[in-house]
């Protein structure tokens, strides 16, 4: 019972106090879980402090940390990079940010999304708001990710460090890394370097997967500056490089994906009693991604394909409260170029080189503003509402772009300008045992740079190549969603269903009249609108504590999406997961099985065969030693997929089989 | 002050300075500008200077600008003219496609037409370029051996249709290419004989740019060339990256019969007759 007061003032707590602290704060497992359970649109996936101790793997991918939340499925391209699918949804419909700060991928197949520009270790916790809730910072569908990253703060703690290695059998992948941060009252200064390294992985049954290897250096620094109680700057900087990543899943790899991004924050604190935060943020960064299929023995021509986007933001965010208000009101703007371009070498060596631009220059200005308030009328019933609204302006600013662009749409001129609008409401009701919530949204998106305006973008997994469409409409959609929580004292349960109707769904459709330019390419797609689409998705989540030291937990997920009575691709099918963990003292084991059913619905008329069924186990134990009070080794082992099953999910791309058996070894040592 | 005041009076000088070049540059424009001398043909009393955007004369279509001057070099006004090419080859003599003789709009003095020459000359083989004048009423001949270069990349075609009858078909348009949609201009001439050749009327000439080096993928929205309203056939050409394209040809009589050329499909990779593109 302790622990359902417990979680109810958690839960009470949460509508006044900003998200971090109780990710900073809870300690208890369950409790956490209970409060994400609880939260519909929004998941900490792991805690400030405790992200060491939290996760069994520690030095695991970013995408690894993400693919373990129900909202999110990550399509694999190889062992590196992978997109993430928010409500069963591509990267177009959803926002994903790094502090906040909008940052394009600079590559036209999606090689390179935002998400593989941060390291897990300079990583606080990733704020996934589904659906509406996450415009804050751009027109979305799906919803929205922020990587938020841990820095210190003036505490006057003085000088820690922490120092990280790794190594997994499979693939060799070797990873070393530091963490230096010092806090002074006035000053705080944060720096962490990490380095990975790997070979080709093998899948199940000692398959070689070749061109899956990877190298990445991650550095990051913060610095802050105190100016008085209430007033305080941040700078920041990521320098993220990797160099020779294989996409097996692809007909090219990469020589290079790199990213400088930088901001400098200023925040005020405490400004009146109904006014807590004033937090403003200014942000440049630069992505480049460089394709190489140098190291590809066939392919029918040579070709590069460099990428790059420059993108300048800013936003300003107001947090208050009075009575039984809480609100917060953001207001946002960047501008982005995406460039890229594509130079064929002929075999014949006396003809001139052929080249095109893929994304003709494309620039974005956005402006937008958001405000959300959440009410708690009683001490039962409390609703979060919201509304936004943006102004969105796209241009083809190179001539040579433009004039290719023609050629599909004579009448197209230069530029193009959309106004975005948003609104939800959900609310919460709370008595006893029962946690019950539901929610209705509104939301529109602008279509991305590939789908307006994309040039013969070859997408190896339909084999089709795309063309895209200046003149799509805004896509909008209208988002229901529900959740039931049950709380006893050693189990509880919550169920999960949302539901997307989306009018004009953008998707592209073959062109029978049109040549396609790819070698090989089935034909030539441009993205057109569906009247409407339909997404679903549905989760249960358990847990059970059988011990004090000892719980059960499992989770079933199953999606589906339709479009004009077919189905859609790669939508996930039921998903399952059980896991039993053992924590005592400084001690944590935990076996899990994990697997699907074989994909019944599958979208046959967008060039998928259905993912099979499969199950695999994991296993992984780990023991903190608190070496003195400053000192502590954590070790974590473990065995990934222990059978070495060879299977590809619905979210590999061309169903590249996944990692069979790994072994793998983290240390950390804190000091 | 004085220092302020000198150097406001010299700023005046310099820009009245320079509105008089500018003024001058505007009273008298020269009308060579953008084009290259070629060579001179100079038969007693007169000098003609063939000019080209080039400064070459290519084999395929030539649009070719000329002067007529004296031995002193003074521009001859009211010349009228008409000119015949004609091909030297071993065994035998032909002429080519031509176009008749204008002055050049507002000028007095600059004289156009265009030749398709549907071979270059070589070492034994050449074309030689006469002109008929009239100057005061007296007829004068200026003839000289000119100078066709090869090109490249084919822009003209010589074949015989499914009518017995022979064609020359040679591109115009694009001359300077580009990525995007480009306006493509053709002319279509039958041999009558050795020595005449009439432009063809009310036919069509279909038109499939591909790339051969690239899976020979094609571009959409290409519009087949048609007479407008002169001999020119017109239509479109779209180029979708840069590099060498081959433009596939067939050509259509009045009742849309193909008269020569074949559909590119994936068992034939190239009609038989086609231009050449490289940018």
């Amino acid at each position: 019972m302790n622990k359902l007061c417990a979680a109810i003032f958690y839960i009470f707590s949460s509508l006044v106090v900003q998200h971090q602290l109780y990710a900073q704060e809870t300690t208890d497992e369950n409790l956490d879980s209970l409060i994400n359970s609880y939260l519909l649109d929004e998941v900490i996936i792991t805690g400030k402090k405790d992200l060491v101790n939290k996760q069994s793997k520690v030095l695991s991918s970013i995408d690894d940390y993400l693919e373990s939340n129900n909202a999110i499925n990550m399509m694999k391209r190889g062992a590196y990079a992978a997109e993430p699918l928010l409500n069963g949804m591509a990267s177009e419909r959803s926002v994903i940010t790094i502090d906040g700060m909008r940052i394009y991928g600079a590559c036209t197949d999606k090689m390179d999304p935002i998400t593989s520009y941060v390291e897990i270790t300079n990583l606080s916790k990733a704020n996934i708001q589904s659906g509406q809730s996450g415009s804050c910072h751009g027109g979305t569908i799906a919803g929205s990710i922020d990587l938020v990253r841990q820095h210190s703060t003036c505490d006057n703690s003085g000088f820690k460090g922490m120092l990280f290695s790794g190594l997994e059998s499979n693939n060799f992948q070797k990873i070393v890394g530091t963490k230096l941060s010092y806090s002074g009252s006035k000053f705080f200064s944060d720096i962490d370097f990490t380095f990975r390294d790997a070979n080709n992985y093998k899948a199940g049954g000692k398959e070689k997967i070749p061109y899956s290897q990877f190298t990445k250096y991650n550095l990051s620094t913060t610095q802050g500056w105190k100016i008085n109680l209430r007033h305080s700057l941040t700078a920041s900087v990521i320098y993220d490089r990797a160099t020779d990543v294989g996409y097996p899943a692809l007909p090219m790899d990469v020589s290079l994906a790199e990213a400088v991004i930088s901001s400098l924050a200023y925040s005020f604190t405490n400004i009146s009693p109904h006014i807590f935060n004033w937090d403003t943020k200014v942000y440049y960064n630069h992505v480049k991604h460089i394709m190489d299929d140098s190291k590809r023995p066939d392919v029918p021509i040579r070709m590069d394909m460099p990428g790059q986007t420059n993108t300048a933001g800013l936003y300003s965010m107001l947090q208050g409260s009075k009575d039984k208000h809480t609100w917060k009101a953001n207001i946002s703007g960047h501008f982005n170029k995406s460039f890229a371009d594509m130079t064929m070498y002929p075999n014949n060596p006396g003809e001139k080189e052929m080249y095109m631009l893929t994304w003709p220059g494309v620039h974005t200005y956005y402006t937008g503003i958001f405000g959300e308030d959440k009410i708690r009328w009683n001490d039962n019933w409390n609703t979060v509402a919201s509304i936004g609204t943006a102004m969105h302006y796209d241009a083809v600013k190179n001539d040579f772009g433009l004039n290719s662009l023609q050629i599909f749409y004579p009448e197209l001129k230069q530029g193009k300008s959309r106004w975005l609008k948003n609104a939800g409401i959900s609310s919460t009701y709370i008595k006893g045992i029962l946690i019950q919530n539901f929610g209705l949204a509104y939301a529109e998106r602008a279509p991305s740079v590939s789908e307006g305006y994309g040039f013969y973008l070859f997408n190896s997994f339909d084999r089709y190549d795309y063309v895209g469409n200046p003149f799509l409409k805004n896509e909008k959609s209208i988002e229901l969603n529900l959740a039931t929580t049950l709380v006893f004292s050693k189990f509880n349960i919550k169920g999960q269903i949302n539901y997307f109707r989306i009018y004009d769904y953008i998707i592209g459709v073959p062109q029978k009249n049109l040549i396609p330019m790819t070698i090989g390419a089935e034909g030539v797609k441009t993205y057109q609108q569906f009247k409407n689409a339909h997404l679903f998705n549905a989760q249960l989540v358990m847990s059970y504590d059988l011990l004090d030291y000892l719980q059960l937990s499992g989770n079933v997920v199953y999606r589906l999406g339709k479009i004009e009575k077919q189905d859609l691709p790669q939508i996930q099918p039921l998903t399952y997961n059980a896991k039993l963990k053992f924590e005592k003292n400084d001690y944590l084991a935990e076996i899990q099985i994990e697997g699907a059913a074989k994909q019944s619905q599958y979208g046959q008329n967008f060039g998928e065969s259905p993912a099979q069924k499969y199950t695999i186990l994991n296993a992984t134990l780990a023991k903190q030693f608190n070496i003195s009070m400053q000192h502590q080794l954590i070790v974590k082992t473990g065995v990934e997929n222990i059978l070495d099953k060879n299977y590809s999910t619905f979210s590999d791309w061309n169903k590249i089989p996944r990692m069979g058996r790994n072994f793998f070894l983290n240390l950390i040592w804190r000091f | 002050m004085k220092i302020l005041k000198s150097i406001s009076i010299l700023m005046l000088i310099f820009i009245a300075m320079s509105c008089k070049k500018d003024d001058i540059k505007i009273e008298k424009p020269n009308e060579l500008d953008g084009l290259k001398l070629v060579q001179s043909i100079q038969n007693d009393p007169f000098i003609i200077d063939l000019y080209t955007t080039s400064g070459k004369l290519e084999q395929g279509y030539n649009e070719i600008f000329f002067t007529v001057k004296d031995v002193e070099g003074n521009l001859i006004e009211n010349v009228e003219s008409t000119w015949s090419p004609l091909m030297h080859m071993m065994d035998k003599n032909h002429a080519c496609p031509y176009s008749p003789i204008s002055l050049v709009p507002n000028s007095k003095t600059l004289h156009k037409g265009y030749i398709v020459f549907q071979m270059a000359g070589n070492e034994t083989e050449y074309w030689d370029l006469s002109f008929n004048l009239i100057v005061q009423e007296s007829p004068y001949t200026v003839s000289g051996k000119i100078n066709v270069l090869p090109t490249l990349k084919k822009r003209v075609t010589t074949f015989t249709g499914s009518d017995g009858k022979k064609y020359v078909l040679a591109m115009v348009q694009p001359n300077l290419p580009k990525e995007g949609l480009n306006e493509m201009t053709a002319l279509l001439y039958k041999m009558e004989n050795m020595m005449m050749f009439s432009p063809v009327s009310n036919y069509t000439i279909n038109i499939d740019p591909r790339m051969p080096s690239m899976g020979n993928h094609s571009s959409p929205n290409n519009v087949n060339l048609t007479q407008k309203s002169s001999l020119f056939y017109e239509g479109k050409v779209a180029f979708s990256m840069t590099g060498y394209w081959k433009i596939n040809l067939q050509v259509l009589n009045e009742s849309s019969e193909v008269l020569k050329g074949e559909a590119v499909t994936d068992e034939n990779e190239s009609s038989s007759i086609y231009f050449e593109v490289e940018f």
